[in-house]
């Protein structure tokens, strides 16, 4: 048996894995409080790092998961979709992305899970969001270079470190574990 | 349903950060591909646009990737997205934490609130249309996956959110 389990081939159990799955990370965003902007927005002025704390676990858990299910054969890595590269746009959109985000409180995951729980402040970063998307799509048939610049398809910090795949994966949890002894440190200087 | 008074404290975030990094796990298991949210919305965008400029929709590079294959209403993300918004509501609901309100600092008025909310909104749009994805997609599918493009996001959208906090201090205190 190798994993993924259900291919592209029936389209009904993909979208209902999809629910199911959106309904785990809806669940689990809830949970830590990451539907509440006042929460969420505490980690960038070192009040509450629990953003990065979430964040952080969530991807050593899924990362190391990854890398020991494709050693043992478990799961074919070639079939898992990496998103792209795209250096130019991807820096830019960051740096909008994270203006944003410090604006609104809540980034778009999270802001479903506030709308959803009944806070209205989370509605309206939805809206504008849908609002955006369609604005920026239309407009950017008129940035089709840069939107294509700098691209790299799938690829990974191994191939740019030259790194082997399992020193990299090492390297990712030593800095996440030093990352959250800061939080810690941070939270106590700060309360 | 829950209908305590007082809503039950979060989880550790740590143990909830551990559960999210299972439900990742899964859907690469499963489906050969992450969580996101903002290509949920992407596709929407596409759909709606589609149906009434048919011609303006194929041009944009954003929407025309959305117009291929199953469709824009078909859109994987989206049901994911709307198991987000059952998911978190299930998670509420248990918690007693359901409530209509408007999130913000006794000193600012509720209009600006909803106002910067929808602003931030716009802005995290065309961040994330330009990044193809957002903290779900890039961040934290892109990061366990050890994408180049997911880390750099990562830590270019965090600390430019952190360098910027300072000045939008009165939008949160």
């Amino acid at each position: 048996m190798s994993a993924p389990l259900i291919g592209d081939a029936s389209l009904g159990a993909s979208l209902s894995a999809a629910v199911a799955l959106g309904a785990g990370f809806g669940f689990a965003l809830e949970r830590a409080g990451l539907g509440s902007a006042r929460k969420l927005i505490g980690q960038f002025y070192g009040r509450d790092l629990a953003v990065m704390k979430v964040m952080f676990s969530a991807l050593i858990v899924a990362m190391l998961g990854v890398f020991w299910l494709s050693r043992f054969g478990l799961l074919d890595l070639r079939a898992v979709y990496v998103p792209l590269t795209y250096l130019w746009p991807q820096l830019f959109g960051a740096l909008l992305f994270g203006a944003g985000l410090v604006i609104a409180g809540l980034c778009p995951g999270t802001a479903c899970v506030a709308a959803a729980t009944g806070r209205v402040d989370g509605m309206f970063v939805v809206l504008g969001f849908l609002a955006g998307m369609v604005g920026v799509g239309l407009l950017l048939d008129g940035f089709a270079a840069f939107y294509e610049s700098g691209a790299h398809g799938a690829w990974t910090l191994p191939e740019l470190t030259g790194f082997p795949y399992g020193a990299v994966v090492a390297a990712v949890v030593v800095l996440a574990l030093a990352a959250f002894a800061g939080a810690e440190w941070i939270e106590r200087r700060v309360r | 349903m829950s209908r305590d008074r007082t809503p039950r404290a979060y989880a550790d975030p740590y143990l909830a950060g551990a559960g999210l990094g299972l439900v990742l796990l899964a859907a690469f298991v499963l489906v050969g591909r992450g969580l996101g949210a903002s290509g949920a919305f992407a596709s929407t965008a596409a759909g709606a646009v589609a149906a009434i400029a048919p011609e303006r929709a194929a041009a944009s590079p954003l929407f025309s990737h959305y117009l291929e294959g199953q469709g824009p209403w078909l859109e994987w993300l989206s049901f994911e997205l709307a198991g987000v918004l059952l998911g978190a509501w299930i998670s509420a609901a248990l918690a007693g934490r359901l409530l209509m309100t408007v999130e913000r600092p006794v000193a600012l008025a509720r209009g600006s609130r909803l106002a910067f909310a929808f602003g931030g909104g716009v802005a995290m749009a065309a961040g994330a249309a330009l990044a193809r994805g957002c903290t779900s997609g890039q961040a934290l599918t892109g990061g366990a996956l050890l994408s180049v493009g997911g880390w750099l996001f990562l830590c270019v959208a965090f600390a430019t959110a952190h360098a910027l906090a300072p000045l939008v201090r009165r939008l949160w205190t």
